[in-house]
């Protein structure tokens, strides 16, 4: 079998336009839907990693409820409840994106509310104490002293699970939402060229998740200069 | 047929939606009909089975190439960090449409045969998850194999064994019983992966529960179903190794689980 470099070079342009950014006549696109899952992800993770700690049972237990069982659960199957639940409770369709958008904020917050409970059980107790001696209030302890420290010790955990996140919008296409995945599957039934196609957005894919790591790294590095050599 | 009386509303979230105003009449006894009940059955071992041979391919590789990013010597190592970056960095969906769609092309026609005769779906599934997932594992073995201290490694080689000897008798031996938190976690994770497996055909639990659902159209009861089954599932597994994780702990040190990588 000969590689064929020429269908890649003929389908570049649709692949990256339409199914990476999301630019054209089918909507979606992955770095539509994974920049803002991640953002709003990220909001709805720190919610629940604070209610998880929080001392108050009504707001603690949904908590940890919600959480455990979202990660129980795989994530095709939370994207299918989506697909088939929304119309039922809200009584039309709903477009692929917005669904898919959906699951993924559900989903990744539950990761991400862990990766934040983690993080702040990471800072040692006398901080909050000495916090709260010298006259701060709840709020004042958790944005002036807690967060600033713990999220410095949640970043490679942060940074991994927007990767995972990134790698998981591969499943939007499951439900037929443009993305990347689904303008290489589209291409390649096209072409007949399965070997090429799967291997070019593997490299896509790959050069984006590999370059989020680096950058991961060099934060770290930046962020704890106590421990540069 | 009572059986077939889907008629009958049996539960009471049957109460919450009609107080919500939604029109939608559950109908449970779906899930235990026949065929149904059979596919979910077939369904939740085809999950044990895939997740189960391709979790033994996946260990292999992890500890293997996991091991080889750790060994004094930069050629193994390159190819390990090669190994593990490409692979776990891609979505696990695009590699199982290569190995489904793009891989069998480029095999030779005898091994080609021999898939498409023991199911080349299945069989493709398990080389992809094994795949991705061995090189996650791999992070996890290595990050073990790091958290012991380097005299073990130097003490093995001066009391004159050789490197692979000292591999293979002390160091992976700790490290196995050091990650056991962490490879719960990477084994939970291929399990629930296995899910994807319906995208190229796989009968597993996701792919029964579709097929309920576009049988009867009922959602809601076919994918809650889906949900318990992987929610029992992991209970279950993460019960049987935290009784491992104290019987394998390793008497007198703090438990310190090398991270879980992505």
């Amino acid at each position: 079998m000969n590689f064929d470099w020429a269908v890649i070079i003929a389908n570049a342009k649709f692949l990256l336009l339409q199914g990476l950014v999301g630019i054209g006549a089918y909507g979606g696109g992955t770095l539509r839907l994974a920049v803002p899952a991640i953002l709003l992800g990220f909001c709805i993770g720190v919610v629940l990693g604070l209610a998880r700690l929080a001392n108050r049972p009504w707001i603690h237990y949904p908590a940890v409820i919600y959480i455990e069982l979202i990660r129980g659960i795989p994530l095709v199957m939370v994207i299918f409840w989506f697909w088939f639940l929304v119309p039922v409770l809200i009584g039309r369709p709903v477009p692929e994106y917005w669904v898919a958008l959906t699951a993924f904020v559900i989903f990744e917050g539950a990761y991400i509310g862990e990766i934040i409970r983690a993080g702040i059980q990471s800072v040692p107790r006398g901080q909050a104490d000495a916090a709260t001696a010298a006259g701060l209030s709840y709020a004042q302890t958790m944005v002036h002293v807690i967060l600033p420290q713990a999220i410095r010790n949640m970043i490679p955990s942060l940074v991994t699970q927007f990767i995972v996140l990134f790698k998981d919008t591969s499943l939007a296409s499951i439900i037929g939402m443009m993305d990347l995945t689904k303008a290489a599957q589209t291409v390649s039934e096209r072409e007949l060229r399965p070997f090429e196609m799967y291997l070019f957005i593997a490299v896509i894919y790959w050069m984006f998740t590999y370059s989020m790591s680096r950058v991961s790294q060099w934060l770290e590095r930046r962020m704890s200069p106590e421990r540069a050599a | 047929m009572a059986g077939e009386d889907f008629s009958s509303p049996v539960f009471s979230l049957d109460m919450i939606f009609g107080f919500l105003g939604i029109s939608y009449e559950f109908r449970w006894p779906v899930l235990w009909v026949e065929p149904h009940l059979t596919w979910l059955i077939d369904g939740i071992l085809t999950t044990l089975r895939l997740s189960a041979i391709s979790w033994c391919f996946a260990v292999f590789l992890g500890i293997l190439f996991g091991a080889m990013r750790t060994v004094p010597f930069r050629p193994l190592r390159a190819v390990a960090t090669v190994y593990v970056e490409f692979f776990r960095n891609v979505p696990l969906l695009v590699w199982l449409f290569f190995w489904y769609f793009g891989a069998p092309e480029v095999f030779p026609e005898f091994i080609r045969q021999w898939f498409i005769r023991h199911g080349i779906e299945f069989w493709s599934g398990v080389a992809a998850i094994s795949v991705y997932h061995g090189a996650r594992f791999a992070e996890v073995i290595r990050s073990g194999i790091q958290s012991i201290p380097r005299t073990q490694l130097e003490a093995g080689i001066s009391s004159g064994l050789s490197v692979s000897q000292t591999y293979r008798l002390i160091i992976i031996p700790i490290a196995l019983r050091l990650i056991v938190p962490p490879a719960t976690n990477e084994s939970l994770n291929l399990l629930k992966n296995t899910s994807l497996a319906m995208t190229i055909g796989i009968a597993e639990i996701t792919f029964a529960s579709r097929q309920i659902e576009t049988y009867t159209a009922k959602a809601v009861e076919a994918l809650t179903a889906g949900a318990l089954i992987y929610l029992v599932l992991c209970l279950a597994i993460s019960t049987i190794m935290n009784h491992l994780e104290k019987k394998f702990a390793i008497p007198g040190l703090i438990a310190r689980g090398a991270r879980a990588e992505h």
